[in-house]
Order: C-alpha cells, then sequence, then structure tokens
C-alpha cells in the first residue's frame, strides 16, 4: 500500500490585489506539514485557514468541482496556466509533484479581456458574451425531430466530441502570448460545424463569434500554439485552422446579412 | 393550521395529480392548465434561481415562449453548475435497441428502484417526457455517442436490464449542461433572458402568502440586490454537502432552499441521501472534495476484499481462492450491478468487518484484471480511459496493473423541496426543480435518472405548469420598492453581520468539518436511533458554538469566499437537524435510508409499508420551534408494493 505520507513544506509567492482597479503585489508565504497527496487547492486551502486564523484577508481564488470539469479553478503558476502537468487543470495537480523546500509562484489569468475581481480571481465574462453571439443551434424547444432521424457518422460524432470537450477555463487565452481566444472560440465553432444539426447556421456562427471575440480585446492568433500545450482537455489547434476556414468561407459565400 | 385528510395526507400537501389512467394524466393536466395569451406572455417576469440542466432549460424554454426571464446563478458563469460533473448518461425510453424498454418499463424501474417512496404519477410523466428530451439535446449538438451507422449508441448502466443510457464519453452531465446554456445563451443574446452571475440568493421574498422575488449578495460587490418577479423557480441543486465530504462541487449548498424553506415552502423526505458506492477513498484530514468513478466501471470491473481481515498483501499476489467477491457472492444474479445503496452498504460492512483494503482500510477493490484479459487493454482504455486517468491523477496508481480502491461518498439528495405534480412548493408561485426538489427518486435514485429529472423539468414540465400559475391566479404587478422587499434585505443584512459579528477563533470550514464528521457517523450509510439522537444533539451542540467561536474574515461588502463559506454552513447547521429528525422518525429501511432496526435476517433493508408509506414533509415553524412533520400518503395503484431483492 502506499507509503506513510511525508511531510513538505512549501514556499508559496501569490498574487495579492484587494480589487479590480486596487494595485496588486506578490507576497510570500510559507506552509508547513504539506503531505504529497494533498491537492494543490487544498494546500491553498491550508494557506487560508492560516490566514483566517492570524486575522489577514484570505486569498481568494476559483474552484468548485475539483475534479476538472468545471472549468473554474484558473492559476498560473510559475508562469504556466494549470501548472506544470499536461492536460490537466490546476485542481488535478497533487503536491506529489513537488519537493520539500520548493517555492512556488501563483498567479492569476492574465489577459486584458479577463479583469482581474480579486487575488487569484479574475472576469471571464467576456466568454459568455461570445457565446450569446452564436455558440448555439436554434432550437426552440419541443421542435426537435427523433434522434435517430439525423445520422451523424460515429467519425464526425468523435471529433466533434473532441472540440466539444472544452471547458471553457481560459487558460488558453492566459497561456498567449497575445491573449488570443482562437482555441476557445475555434473549439465551439468545429463542435457546430462537424455537426450536421449545426449546418444551417454554421456562416452566421463563424462570423459572428469572431466578431464578438474582437469586440471583447483578446489578440489575434500567431501560431505560438502555447494555448494547446496548457488546455487542459487538450483541444488541438487543428481547430483554429477549422476556424479560420470556416470564417474566409463564411466571409466568401454568405450574404451580408449573417 | 389545516388538518390531516381521511387518507392520511395534510392538506396543504395535495399533490394535484390528475385522476384516471396514468398513461393520459400529463396530457389531462396540460390540458386542464389554463393558457396565457401569447401576447401576454411578455407581461409575465419569471425569475430561475441557478443555471444547471434544470434551471438552463426552464429559463430558456421559458423565454422561447415568451416570457420575461432573468437567471442567477452562484458560479461566475452558467456553465459550470455542478451537472457538468455527471459522468455516467442519461436515461430515456427509446428502445432504440429494441431489448423491451418502454414508457411504462423506465416508469416501473425507477419506482421500484426509489423503493416505493416517489410518486407513480409524476415519475410516469418522467418516463414519458424521456424522450423527448434526447430529441432536444441531439437537435441541440450534444455529441451523444454513435454507432457506426451514424445512429445513437447506448448502454446499460446502473444495473438496469436494458440498455436505455445515452452518453458522451464519460462528460455526458457537461455537454447535456452546455445544450442547455448554449439554449440559455441564445436567450441572453436575444435579450429575453437576463443573465446575473456571481449573485447568491439569501431570501425569498412573498407578499400575501406568494413568492415575489428574492434577495441576492452580489458576490463581486457585496451589495444585497432585490429581484421581483410573479414566479420564481428554485433549480439550486441538493444539499450533500451538509456531510462536508461529499461528490458535490465545494459550492453546492442547502442556502436557497433553507431560505425558501423558512418562508413557507415544506422540505420533503431530507433523510434520503444516496451514497454511491464507487468514489476514490479519503487519503487524508486535509482532503476537501471526494471524487465518483462512473458507475458504468462496475460493468467490467469486478468488487472485491481479501478472505481474511488485515491481509496486506499485494492485490496481485492475493489467488482467487483468497478473495472475497462479496458482491457476486451475496447477490448472484444481480452481483457487481447491484443499486447504489445496496452496493455501498455491503461495501462498508466489509470495512466495518475489518476486510477493507489501504492504509485506511476504507476501501474495497474495483478490479479489471479479468476484462482486461478478456477484452484487451486497449477495449477496456476506450470505455474507461478518462476515468483511469483521473483516477491515476489523485491516486498516483494505475488502475491497468493494480486494482482500483473504492469507497463509498455522498453523492446525491433525494430530498429536497415539496412540490406537487405542478413542481410548485407549499408556498404559490415558488416551483422547485431538479435535484432541489424531491419528487421523482423516491428514497433512491437510478444510475442516469438525475440528468433525465433536471431536463424533463426544466424543459417540458415547468414551461406548461408555470402558466398554470399565471392564468389562475391574480397576480398584482410588483417591484422591489415594496416593503416586503425592504423587511426581507434587512433580515439578509443582519444575519450577515451577525456572522461578522461573532469574533471567535474558528473558521467556517472546521465547523463545516466537524458537522460532516456528526452527519456521517450518525446519519450516514447505516442508522439508528441512538446514534440519530445523538446527532441531534451534537447538531446542536455545534450550532450553538458557531454562533460563539465563529471568525469570518473581512467585511460585506466585499469579495469575501469566507463570509459566503459562513454563510452556507450556518445554514447546513439549522438544516441537518431536520435532517437527522426525519431519519429518527423513519423508522423503516427504505433506499438509501438503512435503520439497523429494520432489516431482515440476512441484513438486507426491510421496508414497513404498512406505517411509513409517505413522504414526509417538514413545515419551519419559526425561530427556536419544534418543526412540523406532516404526511403525504403514497398510493401505488401500478407498480405493485414489493420487496426489491438483487439476489
Amino acid at each position: 500500500m502506499s507509503d506513510p505520507p511525508a511531510s513538505m513544506r512549501i514556499n508559496l509567492r501569490v498574487w495579492r490585489q484587494a480589487s479590480g482597479g486596487a494595485p496588486g503585489r506578490m507576497e510570500s508565504y510559507c506552509i508547513e506539514n504539506v503531505s504529497p497527496d494533498m491537492s494543490f487547492l487544498e494546500m491553498l486551502d491550508i494557506l487560508n485557514e492560516e490566514l483566517v486564523g492570524a486575522g489577514e484577508d484570505p486569498v481568494a481564488f476559483d474552484h468548485d468541482c475539483r475534479e476538472g470539469i468545471c472549468g473554474a479553478c484558473s492559476l498560473v503558476i510559475d508562469g504556466q496556466a494549470h501548472g506544470p502537468e499536461q492536460g490537466t487543470t490546476v485542481c488535478q495537480l497533487h503536491m506529489r509533484r513537488y519537493a520539500d523546500g520548493d517555492t512556488i509562484a501563483v498567479e492569476p489569468w492574465r489577459a486584458d479581456a479577463f479583469p482581474v475581481v480579486k487575488d487569484l480571481v479574475v472576469d471571464r465574462s467576456a466568454f459568455d458574451r461570445i457565446m450569446a453571439s452564436g455558440g448555439f443551434i436554434s432550437t426552440h424547444t419541443g421542435s426537435a425531430p427523433d434522434a435517430n432521424a439525423i445520422l451523424v457518422p460515429k467519425t464526425e460524432a468523435e471529433r466533434a466530441m473532441d472540440a466539444a470537450a472544452c471547458i471553457g477555463c481560459g487558460a488558453c487565452a492566459a497561456a498567449c502570448p497575445n491573449a488570443s481566444a482562437m482555441l476557445f472560440v475555434s473549439a465551439k465553432v468545429a463542435h457546430l460545424a462537424l455537426l450536421p444539426q449545426g449546418q444551417p447556421e454554421r456562416d452566421g456562427r463563424a462570423i459572428a463569434m469572431v466578431h464578438a471575440m474582437d469586440e471583447e480585446g483578446f489578440g489575434n492568433c500567431s501560431n505560438h500554439f502555447e494555448c494547446e500545450a496548457a488546455c487542459p482537455k487538450e483541444i488541438s489547434v487543428d481547430n483554429i485552422a477549422l476556424l479560420n476556414r470556416e470564417f474566409l468561407r463564411a466571409s466568401v459565400t454568405s450574404r451580408s446579412d449573417a | 393550521m389545516a388538518t390531516e385528510q381521511s387518507n392520511g395526507t395534510h392538506a396543504a400537501l395535495d399533490a394535484r395529480c390528475p385522476a384516471g389512467p396514468i398513461e393520459g394524466r400529463w396530457d389531462k393536466r396540460r390540458f386542464d392548465v389554463k393558457l396565457v395569451n401569447p401576447a401576454n406572455k411578455r407581461k409575465f417576469h419569471v425569475l430561475v434561481v441557478g443555471t444547471g440542466l434544470a434551471g438552463s432549460s426552464a429559463a430558456a424554454s421559458l423565454a422561447e415562449l415568451g416570457y420575461e426571464v432573468t437567471t442567477v446563478c452562484i458560479q461566475d458563469s452558467p456553465r459550470r453548475a455542478h451537472s457538468i460533473a455527471a459522468q455516467g448518461g442519461i436515461n430515456a425510453a427509446k428502445n432504440y435497441p429494441n431489448d423491451g424498454d418502454s414508457i411504462y418499463r423506465l416508469f416501473y424501474d425507477t419506482v421500484k428502484g426509489g423503493d416505493f417512496r416517489a410518486r407513480e404519477s409524476n415519475v410516469y410523466r418522467l418516463a414519458q417526457v424521456s424522450n423527448t428530451i434526447i430529441d432536444q439535446c441531439a437537435a441541440q449538438g450534444v455529441p451523444f455517442a454513435r454507432e457506426y451507422g451514424g445512429v445513437l449508441a447506448n448502454r446499460s448502466f446502473g444495473g438496469a436490464q436494458v440498455s436505455r443510457t445515452f452518453y458522451a464519453r464519460g462528460q455526458t452531465g457537461q455537454q447535456l449542461l452546455l445544450g442547455a446554456y448554449s439554449a440559455l445563451m441564445r436567450q441572453v443574446g436575444a435579450g429575453r433572458v437576463k443573465l446575473f452571475p456571481r449573485r447568491e440568493m439569501l431570501e425569498l421574498v412573498t407578499v400575501d402568502g406568494i413568492a415575489r422575488g428574492i434577495i441576492c449578495r452580489n458576490l463581486v460587490s457585496g451589495a444585497y440586490e432585490r429581484y421581483a418577479a410573479d414566479a420564481v423557480l428554485l433549480c439550486t441543486g441538493g444539499y450533500g454537502n451538509v456531510f462536508y465530504l461529499s461528490t458535490n462541487a465545494k459550492a453546492c449548498n442547502v442556502t436557497a432552499a433553507w431560505r425558501a424553506h423558512r418562508r413557507g415552502a415544506f422540505f420533503a423526505n431530507p433523510c434520503f441521501t444516496q451514497i454511491h458506492p464507487t468514489c476514490i477513498p479519503v487519503a487524508g484530514e486535509h482532503q476537501a472534495k471526494l471524487t465518483l468513478m462512473s458507475e458504468s466501471l462496475r460493468n467490467d470491473g469486478r468488487v472485491w476484499v481479501p478472505k481474511s481481515s488485515g491481509d496486506s498483501r499485494r492485490a496481485a499476489d492475493i489467488p482467487d481462492a483468497e478473495r472475497d467477491y462479496y458482491l457476486e457472492r451475496r447477490y448472484p444474479s444481480f452481483g457487481n450491478l447491484v443499486p447504489r445503496d445496496v452496493a455501498s452498504r455491503a461495501a462498508k460492512e466489509r470495512c466495518d468487518e475489518g476486510y477493507g483494503v489501504g492504509s485506511s482500510g476504507k476501501a474495497v477493490f474495483l478490479d479489471f484484471r479479468d476484462a482486461i484479459k478478456r477484452d484487451g487493454e486497449n477495449a477496456v482504455r476506450q470505455r474507461y480511459g478518462n476515468l483511469f486517468q483521473m483516477y491515476e491523477k489523485i491516486t498516483a496508481e494505475d488502475p491497468y496493473q493494480v486494482p482500483m480502491r473504492i469507497y463509498p461518498a455522498v453523492h446525491y439528495t433525494m430530498g429536497g423541496l415539496w412540490v406537487n405534480y405542478d413542481l410548485e412548493t407549499t408556498v404559490p408561485g415558488l416551483f422547485a426543480l431538479g435535484e432541489a426538489n424531491f419528487s421523482d427518486h423516491g428514497a433512491n435514485r437510478l444510475g442516469a435518472s438525475a440528468l433525465m429529472q433536471g431536463l424533463a423539468d426544466g424543459y417540458f414540465i415547468a414551461p406548461y405548469t408555470v402558466g398554470g400559475h399565471f392564468a389562475g391566479r391574480k397576480i398584482e404587478p410588483i417591484s422591489t420598492d415594496h416593503p416586503a422587499f425592504g423587511e426581507v434585505e434587512r433580515d439578509a443584512v443582519e444575519r450577515t453581520d451577525r456572522l461578522l459579528g461573532v469574533g471567535g477563533r474558528r473558521s467556517a470550514d472546521t465547523f463545516h468539518r466537524a458537522l460532516g464528521q456528526i452527519m456521517w457517523e450518525g446519519c450516514g450509510m447505516a442508522r439508528n436511533e441512538a446514534g440519530l439522537k445523538q446527532a441531534v444533539e451534537s447538531i446542536r451542540a455545534l450550532r450553538g458554538e458557531f454562533w460563539e467561536d465563529l471568525r469570518v474574515a473581512g467585511h460585506r461588502q466585499e469579495f469575501n469566499q469566507n463570509l459566503e463559506h459562513a454563510g452556507r454552513v450556518a445554514d447546513f447547521l439549522e438544516f441537518a437537524e431536520v435532517f437527522a429528525a426525519d431519519a429518527l422518525g423513519r423508522r423503516e429501511s427504505c433506499g438509501g435510508h438503512f435503520r439497523e432496526e429494520s432489516q431482515t435476517e440476512d441484513n438486507e433493508a426491510r421496508r414497513d409499508d404498512e406505517n411509513f408509506c409517505y413522504a414526509a414533509a417538514w413545515e419551519h415553524r419559526g425561530e427556536g420551534a419544534e418543526p412540523a412533520m406532516h404526511k403525504e400518503a403514497l398510493q401505488f395503484e401500478y407498480v405493485p408494493l414489493t420487496q426489491r431483492s438483487y439476489k
């Protein structure tokens, strides 16, 4: 069975910022008795318990499901969105990854379109607005045909699922040197463009979502592929190529009211 | 106060189920509900609290109908509601595999699986609309698993004898929620839904006994906000986090439902909790959250413990003859696929007897050795790859090489706000949808039925029945300037100030953990009178300590997660007592509620239909007063009352 848990001392440098407009700074903390079986967020829980005990303000951070699916957690750890492990969210990162005495820097997502709310919490409502601009198939409740009336080839369904696995965490934009949201937008456009149900609104969707993305102040894609490396669901940058094709195709073929 | 009716049901608890053959009841109800003139719909304002499957689908569907809709959610985006974490699938009676499924069979299985503590009419309707849900979701672009010919794939799930579960890899909840969220965002984009994320409902506002709005705390600014409406829909999920450790997301809480309860909504069957058999065991004191491993794993994994107590050999070194495949031994016909409550209790029984594995002894093996040998590692990887990967990330063990260690954990709550057939609570104009209500799963929920129920309520039931409220009652226009909003807002602010003003030494989290310990010990998988009485005492004592020794950081007019948590723990501490009282009063075993005093000679649950064939609905009777329990008698006209047997 597993060895008795060793205990580590971890030095943290954490971004503290009282509110959106306030100046921020890195603060240092030392945490004793960190178990290797602890998740990274459980370590932050301990830090916060200590801060509350000392009458200080605990560190604000977004988290919810703690199993890598809700997309709430959003930390840049030692310069990497979601930390050092491939294909994981911060909540799935465990302290066994670190050694006794390590120093770890923790920062919020950095992107103009994701303003800081407090400490490590940012405002990602830009993604919701992009979705509202066209990230859907217009099907009134009750108007759907039998689910098997429209066949979807298994391979296409699988590709659509690969893209649909995006959890909307924003790591792509946080990791991108241009703070581009192309991976997020392309994943949604690809998911729906690959399915027969998504065809009727295909052109308008690509154009509307790209425009909405630009309006939110996200940067352009210049093929760094940092987004794919940071993505906890390993969404492929192939989707960005698909988005570019969709956008070009729509720009050429669609009528002006699309 | 109204009294008991001749059938044993409290007068306020008239479920208003239509009469007649069960197949026609929903049609009848839909016909009888008065319609709102299309031109008038925009004059009615619906407030939807919560944006999980039930809330998103209801908000989108009501806006499509033309109502003015406002929706609030606790998360930073509606897409993050906890429905997203559901893994396994969603049931429907499509009978695409041609294996004998039907609406009637899904209805029958759900009533029986719920151990005869759900309302037949509601469950039948759920089975009826199940097929339309799949149609709706497929049309929205939910990427369900497909066969090579392009049709939808199905699997058997959670012990069902037919393959009626639709799924999208191990992420069905996520994909269904993204479908409902996209429908919601379409309405937001069109200006027909106003969306307010990062808002927490702290109070229900009633005027003349009718729900007319809520008070929220803006979690970013700390401001208290008033929302007025003509109907309020609570789609706020379950209360599993009363146990502290559960598979629920950290923000899941009872506050919205509890606050509504204190304003007049009866709370039904709070003790009906589902303990899911396949979760990753607790690793240490630091643990803040438990992780579920999908039940689908039991399709191929075999559950066992060593035959000799304290056997510390590696799993691979224990020969078959020295392994106890206890589910296959006790339940030869269902084996590893017995329902959740049965599997959970069997695991606890083995561990309590000293046969548990792992450093804590609180775990059993879920072994894929034979499946890998039979089908090959690739086939197993295709089916469960993401789950195996999730397990390895958390435990640092490779389940292709060594068996998983699993243990039961709190997962879902069947209890919730009492609702009638229209999903309306005992407060007129206040509806409860999804896990927040109590109606469809009885004492035990079947796998892949939570998603079905949330979407049924939101897409296909509430949009009709809420209209009945508007068309059937005189509803005066209201604004947030009404004095009722001021009063209730003052209550909410005062409560927050009380939390901040205690000025003690202990954090909300330590109280929450202590409460979880009390609940797990006294109100967990097996309950008895002495333990439950002790739990009530302990909860009261802990609540006393909470209000004397709590320390909350910061202020209320700021982003303050510590304060949010403290408020939720305060409500859990009140709610827990009703939970324990409910478990104490129900001196029978049924579904997830196992009373040690009520078992058969071979330690199986013994239901007592003579005395307990009812839903228990609790009424709040004021601060410090004992709550009153009222009964809604349950009739079974279609599914004969039988003891469940999975032998």
